[in-house]
């Protein structure tokens, strides 16, 4: 059993939620290995991550370097090519920054890549049998995967309830001085925040949301209506924004805002982990889709097959009248 | 600038319910609707922008696949597309992402580019292509791109990362960026578009036009293997309304009013 490593993404000094989600993942790769955790960045705030983090891998590899201190995944990947063994199982999150490092590393530590990993069915020999979806989650698949020259697992976030056992404690290892030339040829400048939009839907209690099953932007009308007779606000899923329909304020989902209101109506959105990635503090969700299969109604509370262009203004006239 | 951008044909989920086959060995592909990957359309749409705005340049398509992938390379060339290039070869098929990337480097080795673009992602959301592409060229590579301002020698890019946040970085040239939707409005493509590329000449390149080794690339090739396709037993999930509209409006009006809805 090739030995696993887990990078833990960090911000301000404090891990981030995959962090433990990834011991849980490793676990159900193996139930008796030993996990390490590999920790880049610079200054007190790596040293208090690894730190915390500790007590939750049985080793902690930490890479000090002022270079490191915003995580360029060009830079990561040259440390974790120099640091970690061949043929190791190296597990990231499958986010904005996994999206960027997994792949390249794989080809760089010649070895196997499977993304958006959302289960593990057991190992045998050097075949590990992992669960992945497709189109945006309506099927699953099972990959099987050669790890016999290691492998880079992305892991869905979210997916792995995080282990919160907290008893490996681990040691932490100084590795800063094996990660090798740093130099790169593409360089962080500046982080650019979204911005604000008319309607902060973070503190909503109460979002119609739509997604691409409202067709066309003229039909958008029908569910700000809707909302207007409910005392709500209108949100939406990434492809209006895209499509220049809202403002990008308004987006719901990891590339987005994250929104936690009591009630949630999912209209024509077909339940993206990025897009249900926004929503937070266990709303009641109520679903419309004209599409019996859509994965939205897995986890909505409510599920009303039909399509949305007829039943939302029915909706409307009818609270109307209430 | 001579720009390459790889596209995918794939079953286009906004006009066809993806169920899987009786089997399992596959989704049902009776009469799927294809089309180009989303992020693709935005990919090609700003290189050909990219071209417009620096007055000089190319913009080449490239595809992986049989011979009914053609017709997305026209589709590409009608919106301004001035080359489509289509690997083809029964040792491609079953390739896993790596196997992909291969392809695609033996053809980037057989050009040469300033600019090479990919989708962020495709159908299977697995993100990997372009990434593992700029690793085997040896190139500078960016993510989910959503901003691309042309400097001299270098690009200024911007990634979209959590919360639509950017993070911009400068990268220099050649180097290989997967674009993110959003980045762009692709233009729409008329059946006169279409009918004006119908009947341009699309080379095929086969495993060993491109010097490919067949055992590194396809089923042969591949570490990740797709064994079936499933649906997942997830338990209960929502409970559903039903009956007449009237009747489900009520009911839900009633569930709104009993949960801070209204
Ligand atoms: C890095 C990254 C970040 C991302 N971030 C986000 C994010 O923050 N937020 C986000 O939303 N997405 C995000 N996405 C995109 C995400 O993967 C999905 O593509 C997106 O959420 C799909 O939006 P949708 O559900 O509206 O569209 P689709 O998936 O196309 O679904 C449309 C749904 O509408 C139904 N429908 C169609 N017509 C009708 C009708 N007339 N009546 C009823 N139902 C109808 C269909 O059955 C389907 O279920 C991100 C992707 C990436 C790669
Ligand atoms: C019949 C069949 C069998 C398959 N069997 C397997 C298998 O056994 N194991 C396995 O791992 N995968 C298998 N696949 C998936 C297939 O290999 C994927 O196409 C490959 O993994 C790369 O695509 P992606 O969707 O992962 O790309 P992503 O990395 O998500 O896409 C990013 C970008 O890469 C580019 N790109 C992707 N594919 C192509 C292409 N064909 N031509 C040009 N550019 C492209 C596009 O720019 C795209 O936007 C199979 C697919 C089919 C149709």
């Amino acid at each position: 059993m090739p030995q696993i490593f887990a990078y833990i993404a960090h911000k301000d000094g404090a891990a981030e939620d995959s962090a433990l989600e990834m011991v849980a993942a490793a676990k159900k790769i193996d139930p008796d290995a030993s996990v390490s955790a590999v920790v880049t960045g610079s200054g007190a705030d790596l040293d208090k991550v690894c730190q915390d983090i500790a007590a939750s891998y049985s080793e902690v590899l930490k890479v000090d370097n002022e270079v490191l201190s915003y995580p360029n995944a060009e830079i990561v990947r040259k440390a974790l090519v120099n640091i970690l063994p061949k043929g190791s199982i190296v597990l990231l999150p499958h986010d904005t920054f996994g999206m960027d490092l997994g792949p390249g590393l794989s080809i760089k530590n010649d070895s196997a890549f499977v993304a958006d990993v959302v289960g593990f069915e057991g190992i045998d020999g050097n075949i590990l049998k992992i669960v992945r979806q497709e189109y945006s989650g309506q099927v699953s698949t099972h990959v099987t995967c050669d790890i016999s020259a290691g492998v880079v697992l992305n892991i869905r976030p979210g997916v792995f309830a995080a282990d919160e056992s907290k008893s490996a404690g681990g040691s932490v290892v100084d590795k800063s001085g094996d990660a090798g030339d740093l130099s790169v040829t593409r360089t962080f400048l500046e982080i650019v925040e979204a911005e604000a939009g008319d309607v902060d839907i973070t503190k909503s209690d109460v979002l119609v949301s739509i997604g691409r099953g409202i067709e066309d932007e003229d039909n958008i009308e029908i569910a700000q209506e809707l909302a207007e007779a409910m005392g709500a606000d209108v949100s939406c899923s990434r492809p209006i924004v895209d499509s220049k329909w809202m403002e990008k304020s308004r987006q719901v989902g990891t590339s987005g805002q994250t929104v936690k209101p009591k009630v949630y109506l999912a209209m024509g959105i077909s339940g993206s982990f990025q897009h249900l990635g926004g929503i937070k503090g266990s709303p009641y969700i109520i679903a419309v889709n004209k599409n019996s299969k859509a994965p939205i109604f897995q986890v909505a509370d409510i599920g009303i097959i039909t399509d949305i262009l007829d039943f939302i203004p029915e909706l409307t006239d009818a609270i109307k009248e209430l | 600038m001579e720009i390459l951008v790889c596209v995918k044909r794939v079953p286009d989920t906004s006009e066809n319910e993806i169920e899987v086959n009786s089997s399992g060995s596959d989704i049902e592909r009776d009469d799927l609707v294809y089309s180009v990957n989303e992020w693709d359309n935005y990919a090609v749409e700003e290189a050909i922008q990219i071209v417009e705005n620096a007055g000089s340049g190319s913009v080449t398509v490239v595809t992986i696949g049989d011979d009914e992938s053609e017709e997305i390379l026209r589709r590409e060339m009608a919106m301004g597309a001035n080359n489509g290039l289509l690997l083809s070869d029964d040792a491609f098929e079953n390739s896993d992402g790596k196997g992909i990337a291969t392809i695609l480097k033996a053809a980037v080795d057989k050009g040469n580019y300033d600019l090479i673009l990919t989708g962020a992602q495709a159908e299977g959301g697995a993100a990997q292509v372009g990434g593992m592409l700029a690793a085997m060229l040896d190139l500078p590579y960016a993510s989910l791109v959503n901003k691309i301002d042309i400097g001299d020698s270098k690009l200024k890019v911007g990634r979209e990362i959590e919360g639509g946040n950017q993070e911009m970085n400068d990268i220099s040239m050649p180097c290989v960026l997967s674009i993110q939707t959003g980045i762009n409005e692709p233009r729409y493509v008329g059946i006169r578009g279409i009918r004006k590329v119908a009947s341009v000449d699309i080379p095929v390149m086969s495993a060993s036009d491109l010097g490919i080794d067949a055992s590194a690339v396809g089923e042969a090739g591949a570490k990740v293997k797709r064994v079936d396709y499933f649906v997942p037993d997830l338990g209960d999930g929502a409970e559903m309304l039903e009956g007449s509209t009237e009747e489900i409006i009520g009911k839900l009006i009633e569930l709104l009013k009993a949960n801070g809805g209204l």
